[in-house]
């Protein structure tokens, strides 16, 4: 069946929801204004305000509650209005959730999402359009995902649901409305398994989330050109299915990384450096990274425009391998 | 023949000397270099962990900070695991990846030591949320030193406990320092720090925290309150480390006088109960004595089963990051 990526999102956690009592939605105007994004739409209703719970505008507090409440065997999904609020609660995702299982030497188990939209959605401004999924995908204990797609979004999020570990979940806000068939019934999608989005001879591209778009349009018209791009969605940024990138890699000699977070430091970083140490003999040439520019993303569109990854910059990083 | 009521205060008495002498031999130890890291003492403040752990059942969720020995002790967990997790052992009660600031003892229900100031009070509003939203009558008690009282983690969790009336006890171990700024220098209400909770609607009282059954007696009513599900409770323990914040300083430091510790060792708790007891004439010295042997017992074979435990293994390194 054809869904939008937020019809998607609605359906997993509501199979979940209705599979599983210990499941419960917690954020901002989750329940009656059904989500900043609407992600939401019709849970109070469905599942009443005990398992759909508004909170005041205070992230460190209910994302604390939530880690508590995975500890005690809930399995909350915490929806932060935006991905950027998720630094206010950063001590409690990177010291807490991250941490417990270990530092209780496995005592302790955090089921827990926490989702939400990232990435740049035309003119926020500087403190609503980042990109971080680096600084999570930095820190031992947390998986992060990104899908890029109504299918992937749904069946990983059923996935990262039943995870017994903490889980970033990084919903790209422009992505919402995007449609796409999705697989009828039951299913899930394993976490860390990528998946060859186009099948090409000539370079690989790396891209996920927003920029998997990005990166298929290129390939498009790469084609035209006589240029076949293979495109590859980690779709699970932690842990990386590297496995499948390599093997494309071996193929086409070429590869090409495309991502909206900034360069220094950024995820594509990581992925050129498991690329080189696993599989340096098969490149032809440099990997080449697509990134966002490394400033606070200006409010004015033709300097945001400048500032996120465009079709030119993608097809001129491929035609620089050729 | 000891009647119950002596046993009873007994029983007190031996969890706060277990506590104490602990303490000492891991100041010792520490010395010895068989314990690293940062090592918080909780000499002095031994009432309050025991007076309000007595007054819960024992599948009542207790968290803490990191001055956290004191709290698992009393929840019951095994000595010789605790210093084995102090020596990084295997044997330990987080196989040797936790350390003194990090203890958990699930089966106890003692659900961690957190050292990130204000970071554990969240997750202790969380206990209660899961509790209460599994309508379980179980009680969360939540200790933090006065020094987390200004911090916006606690307020957060405040308004949430206050606002969800969640089944959660904040308890504030007063000890009149973070680290060595004194608190009158640090929270804008010092005057009287249960105001904080009261401006939540968070019902708020101060006990004498050298005072283990003043301590006990308030927590056994407000336990009672708590699990009958009418909200959060705050009790300000007043208290005083007798040592220095970690083992990195002396006792009194350059921030507080060496008459002003030895003031507030003449409150100290154990010899409070002490002196009821003996005044109630309810034990002598041989009694006391005997306990003593008992404690040093225990507290020497805990030492040894650490020394002779294993270091964990290098393969030990990457498990329980997550889930195998």
């Amino acid at each position: 069946m054809e869904l939008s990526y937020r019809e998607a999102l609605n359906q997993a956690m509501r199979e979940e929801m209705r599979r599983d009592q210990r499941v419960f939605l917690i954020g901002e105007d989750v329940a009656y204004y059904q989500g900043a994004f609407k992600v939401s739409k019709g849970f109070v209703e469905e599942f009443g305000p005990k398992r759909v719970v508004d909170t005041p505008i205070t992230e460190a507090g209910f994302t604390g509650l939530a880690i508590g409440a995975a500890m005690a065997g809930l399995h909350p999904i915490v929806e932060l209005m935006t991905m950027n609020f998720g630094i206010v609660a950063l001590d409690q995702i990177v010291n807490n959730a991250a941490k417990i299982r270990y530092m209780s030497g496995g005592q302790l188990s955090v089921p827990l999402v926490i989702r939400g939209p990232g990435s740049a959605a035309h003119q926020l401004g500087a403190q609503h359009s980042q990109s971080l999924e680096a600084w999570f995908c930095h820190v031992p204990g947390l998986k992060v995902i990104a899908p890029a797609t109504p299918h992937d979004a749904k069946g990983l999020l059923k996935s990262a649901i039943r995870d017994p570990d903490p889980v970033i979940f990084i919903e790209a806000q422009l992505l919402y409305g995007t449609k796409g068939e999705v697989q009828e019934g039951e299913f899930t999608i394993p976490i860390g398994v990528a998946e060859v989005k186009r099948t090409g001879r000539d370079v690989t591209i790396v891209a996920y989330s927003k920029m998997l778009l990005l990166a298929l349009e290129a390939a498009e018209a790469l084609s035209r050109e006589g240029v076949e791009a293979e495109v590859i969605d980690p779709r699970t940024l932690k842990p990386l299915d590297l496995q499948t990138i390599v093997a494309s890699v071996k193929k086409t000699g070429r590869l090409v990384i495309v991502e909206e977070g900034w360069h220094f430091c950024g995820l594509g970083a990581q992925i050129a450096e498991s690329v080189y140490s696993t599989a340096f003999d098969s490149l032809d040439g440099p990997i080449r990274r697509v990134t966002g520019e490394d400033v606070p993303m200006p409010y004015c569109r033709p300097l945001e425009d400048a500032a996120i990854p465009d079709l030119p910059r993608v097809i001129e990083a491929v035609k620089s391998l050729l | 023949m000891l009647n119950m009521d002596t046993a009873d205060l007994f029983s007190l008495y031996r969890q706060m000397l277990l506590i104490r002498r602990f303490e000492e031999k891991s100041a010792e130890m520490y010395a010895l270099a068989k314990i690293a890291g940062f090592l918080h003492l909780y000499i002095g403040e031994e009432a309050i962990a025991v007076g309000a752990i007595a007054s819960l059942r024992l599948d009542d969720y207790a968290i803490s900070a990191y001055r956290d020995h004191g709290h698992c002790l009393a929840r019951g967990s095994d000595p010789g695991r605790v210093m084995a997790e102090l020596f990084g052992k295997a044997t330990g009660l987080c196989k040797g990846k936790g350390g003194s600031m990090h203890l958990v003892d699930l089966p106890h229900r003692f659900m961690g030591g957190y050292a990130i100031v204000g970071g554990h009070i969240p997750l202790a509003t969380g206990l209660a949320f899961a509790n209460k939203y599994q309508s379980l009558d179980l009680v969360t008690v939540c200790f933090f030193g006065e020094g987390a009282l200004p911090s916006g983690q606690a307020h957060e969790a405040f308004n949430l406990a206050a606002l969800w009336k969640l089944p959660v006890i904040f308890i504030c171990e007063n000890n009149r320092y973070g680290m060595g700024t004194p608190a009158e220098r640090a929270i804008a209400l010092y005057g009287d720090v249960t105001e904080t909770a009261r401006s939540y609607g968070i019902a708020a009282e101060s006990v004498d925290g050298m005072d283990v059954l003043a301590v006990r007696s308030v927590m056994q009513r407000v336990v009672a309150q708590v699990r009958a599900g009418h909200g959060p409770w705050f009790i300000e323990a007043t208290t005083y480390r007798f040592m220095g914040h970690s083992m990195a300083d002396p006792a009194h430091g350059h921030y507080r006088t060496k008459e002003e510790v030895e003031e507030y060792r003449k409150r100290d708790p154990l010899t409070l109960l002490k002196s009821t007891m003996m005044a109630q004439k309810l034990a002598d010295e041989a009694d006391f004595k005997q306990l003593e042997r008992e404690i040093g017992e225990v507290v020497r074979a805990a030492v040894k089963f650490a020394e002779e435990s294993p270091f964990p293994v290098r393969s030990a390194l990457h498990a329980d990051v997550v889930q195998e």
